[in-house]
């Protein structure tokens, strides 16, 4: 084992860190808003609405995420002509949105069942009581379905968020040079896959490890109705209401 | 060149790409199930440490699963590539021969799949064997069987039938983690899609083509693994 | 009295009316044409055997459950309904929501939302449904949770408290709305026996100021000294009614005299 290769590799890959972050998270803000809305389709009784959503999450789960990249990023160059027209090629001709695009389409397929089984999860009780307070509609869900559904589905979309982390590494496919990118840049130049491999390791499971702590930590502040009160009152003003 | 429609390009006319594709899907699916088999076996192992293990193996199981679920598929093929490679550049300089030795793609992507899948498999193995209830495994060793009679009358048929739907979800993973297996040069469906869309400039009707293909199989494995799920429930008592 | 506000003064109108109200799940016949009317300042218990419809129909009140015929009148306002592709639907959820917002209901399972303090818990509807300002219904809050004796529990969650607590904690929730009329739907059935006592006594201090309550429950003892009138359902009709004095002292029907003797 080399150590002083292992540090240079160090300071190259975790110069791609900022670049896998910026897609899991872009990607993960779009996904989510597009799966509340899918959730919300397949949950609308509306079959006009169900089933596109149906389908949607059938296709993108069923489907490689490379095969959705590449189709994104190379299978619409096909229609370059027409895209040009649209003004739309500027966005289909750069790797990261064709990447972004990807993740997002993927993650909001995923996210969509997170989320449906959260807002399910939702007892019919605490509903009902709302209702018997005059409380329907946008104002209902915003209120007490919402919420509920946030903090049972939490878990769930803590190990989507991972899951997006890791699948950036196929940005690399389409000439993203995140960590992944750089690893096997360095790997076909040195031929060292070992202690590159190593080392683009060590800096996932670090990212996750912070990752999953900070998703736990939100849970934690989200559920102080799943602990033991406190001994003393802390505080005498209302929390976040 | 003439301008072929959709259904020349990938039918099996004599401009048609049908028998190349319907090849790979055959690659794809012969890649993925050995990785999955091999992930089998791995998982096994690893669950069977995770359960039973004194201390260290036990961490050593957790390190696994741990490290081989927060990294990307993606690192682990290129190790097994290129670290493959390099490995047996390394054997055969010691024989004289000299440069790059591609090591065989299949095997490549099948082990890397089945490291992978071992980690996914062994906590469907550990959750479905928490699931057999205690009382029959004392019953068990209250009639004089020994642990390899135990894990093979009584453990395996149990954990196996409790893991088939856990089973299910990792097939589909292994599934869409072959296509992975296309950056090392192995001729599964979205490599011969790739090679197919550059040598007639019709990238989007090959990729699409490749996502039907994919839906397909994930289709009739779904399909498949349910029965498979039904036929074992036979017998049990329904939950509902 | 079809729909929109009665010409009568409201001295007379009663707080709820309800008018052969029927009410069906699939084939089951569970309300056959139940009236019932509520004045101001009135505490009805509604007793019956389990599945006599005496739930349903206060649900039907706030339109939880919509009725398939009949009408429900709050205040000499009429809920308007409309036929929907399975049953009846209210034909204005607005208004509903309005009625909802005057009719308040406590529930056998307290139903307190698990997500939020008990201050939370209280204030949730005066702010964002009535959209009063929120200092002032936290003030109010922290006087209804001294009322039913739980100031001390009120920035802790619901799980953290008892079920008598938890049932106090909803009938301040109910109470925070300035209901003209509240809805007791089994309020102590989900208690343990040593609990039931503290619910009972909080009750029995509304009724004393004088609050228009409709109260489900299996407590002879409150029907019988809180409540000025007692309402028997059987089979989802009324099968006897009046002060409870005359209905316990002398009951008319037979069914209602085996119901006395099998709870007391």
């Amino acid at each position: 084992m080399d150590f002083a290769f292992m540090q240079e590799a160090f300071l190259r890959l975790i110069g791609g860190i900022p670049l896998t972050l910026n897609l899991a998270f872009t990607s993960i803000a779009f996904g989510a808003v597009f799966a509340m809305l899918l959730a919300l389709m397949r949950m609308s009784n509306i079959k006009l609405l169900d089933w596109p959503a149906q389908a949607y999450v059938f296709v993108f789960r069923g489907t490689p995420l490379l095969v959705q990249i590449f189709l994104i990023y190379y299978g619409l160059g096909q229609f370059r002509p027409t895209l040009d027209a649209l003004g739309l090629w500027g966005f289909f001709r750069e790797p990261y949105w064709c990447a972004v695009l990807a993740l997002t389409m993927n993650t909001a397929a995923y996210g969509s069942e997170i989320i449906r089984g959260g807002l399910q999860a939702v007892p019919h009780h605490q509903v009902e009581a709302a209702r018997a307070c005059g409380m329907s509609g946008f104002l209902l869900f915003r209120r007490i379905i919402f919420p509920i559904a946030v903090r049972q589905a939490l878990p769930a979309y803590g190990s989507e968020i991972i899951l997006m982390v890791k699948a950036t590494s196929l940005a690399s496919v389409i000439t993203m040079m995140e960590v992944t990118g750089l690893a096997a840049k360095m790997i076909s130049q040195t031929f060292r896959a070992v202690e590159v491999f190593i080392v683009a390791g060590a800096i996932y499971l670090v990212l996750n490890f912070i990752i999953t702590r900070i998703i736990m930590a939100i849970e934690w502040w989200l559920s102080p109705h799943l602990r033991r009160p406190p001994a003393i009152e802390p505080r005498l003003e209302a929390a976040h209401v | 060149m003439q301008h072929l429609s959709y259904f020349e390009l990938v039918g099996f006319g004599p401009n048609g790409w049908g028998w190349a594709l319907l090849t790979a899907t055959g690659m794809t699916i012969a890649v993925a199930s050995c990785g999955f088999l091999a992930g089998s076996i791995v998982g096994t192992f690893v669950a069977w440490g995770k359960i039973g293990g004194n201390a260290p193996v036990r961490w050593l199981a957790d390190g696994y699963t741990t490290v081989l679920r927060g990294i990307p598929d993606l690192l682990v093929i290129y190790l097994f590539y290129f670290g493959g490679s390099a490995a047996l550049g390394a054997i055969g300089s010691l024989f004289g021969a000299e440069g790059f030795i591609g090591v065989p793609a299949f095997a490549t992507g099948a082990m890397a799949i089945g490291i992978v899948s071992g980690a996914y498999q062994a906590e469907v193995f550990r959750g479905a064997f928490q699931v057999v209830s205690r009382g029959e495994l004392e019953a068990a060793r209250s009639v004089g069987m020994h642990r390899w009679l135990m894990f093979r009358r009584i453990i395996a048929p149990q954990v196996l039938r409790y893991a088939i739907p856990g089973l299910g979800n990792t097939w589909q993973l292994v599934l869409k983690e072959s296509a992975l297996i296309s950056v090392t040069g192995l001729v599964e469906l979205l490599r011969q899609s790739q090679v197919a869309a550059g040598s007639t400039r019709r990238p989007f009707d090959f990729y699409i083509t490749a996502a039907i293909l994919y839906l397909v199989i994930t289709w009739v494995s779904t399909y498949l693994f349910q029965r498979a799920e039904t036929y074992s429930l036979r017998g049990m008592r329904r939950a509902s | 009295m079809s729909n929109g506000v009665s010409s009568l003064s409201s001295q007379t109108v009663p707080a709820v009316s309800i008018t052969n109200l029927r009410k069906n799940f699939g084939s089951l016949e569970v309300l056959k044409g139940v009236s019932l009317k509520a004045n101001e300042g009135d505490v009805i218990s509604i007793l019956g055997a389990s599945g006599s419809g005496k739930s349903t129909m206060l649900r039907c009140i706030n339109m939880l459950e919509v009725p398939d015929g009949g009408d429900v009148t709050i205040g000499g306002e009429t809920i308007k309904l409309k036929a929907g592709r399975k049953g009846m639907v209210p034909a204005d959820q607005r208004q509903v929501d309005r009625i909802r917002s005057r009719v308040a209901m406590v529930f056998q399972s307290f139903n307190l939302w698990s997500h939020m303090t008990i201050l939370e818990n209280v204030i949730e509807a005066p702010v964002h449904v009535q959209k009063r300002p929120k200092a002032e219904c936290i003030a109010e809050a922290e006087e209804l949770l001294a009322k039913v004796g739980i100031a001390d529990k009120r920035n802790q969650y619901p799980s953290h408290l008892s079920g008598g607590q938890q049932q106090r904690a909803a009938i301040a929730r109910a109470l925070a709305m300035r209901p003209d009329v509240m809805l007791f739907d089994e309020p102590t059935s989900a208690l343990d026996p040593e609990l039931v006592g503290e619910v009972l006594r909080v009750m029995r201090s509304l009724a004393e100021e004088g609050r228009t309550m409709l109260v489900v429950t299996h407590e002879m003892g409150f029907a019988r000294d809180v409540s000025n009138r007692v309402v028997f359902l059987h089979k989802g009709v009324v099968e006897e009614e009046g002060p409870p004095a005359e209905v316990f002292g002398a009951p008319k029907s037979e069914r209602f005299k085996q119901f006395i003797s099998s709870h007391r």
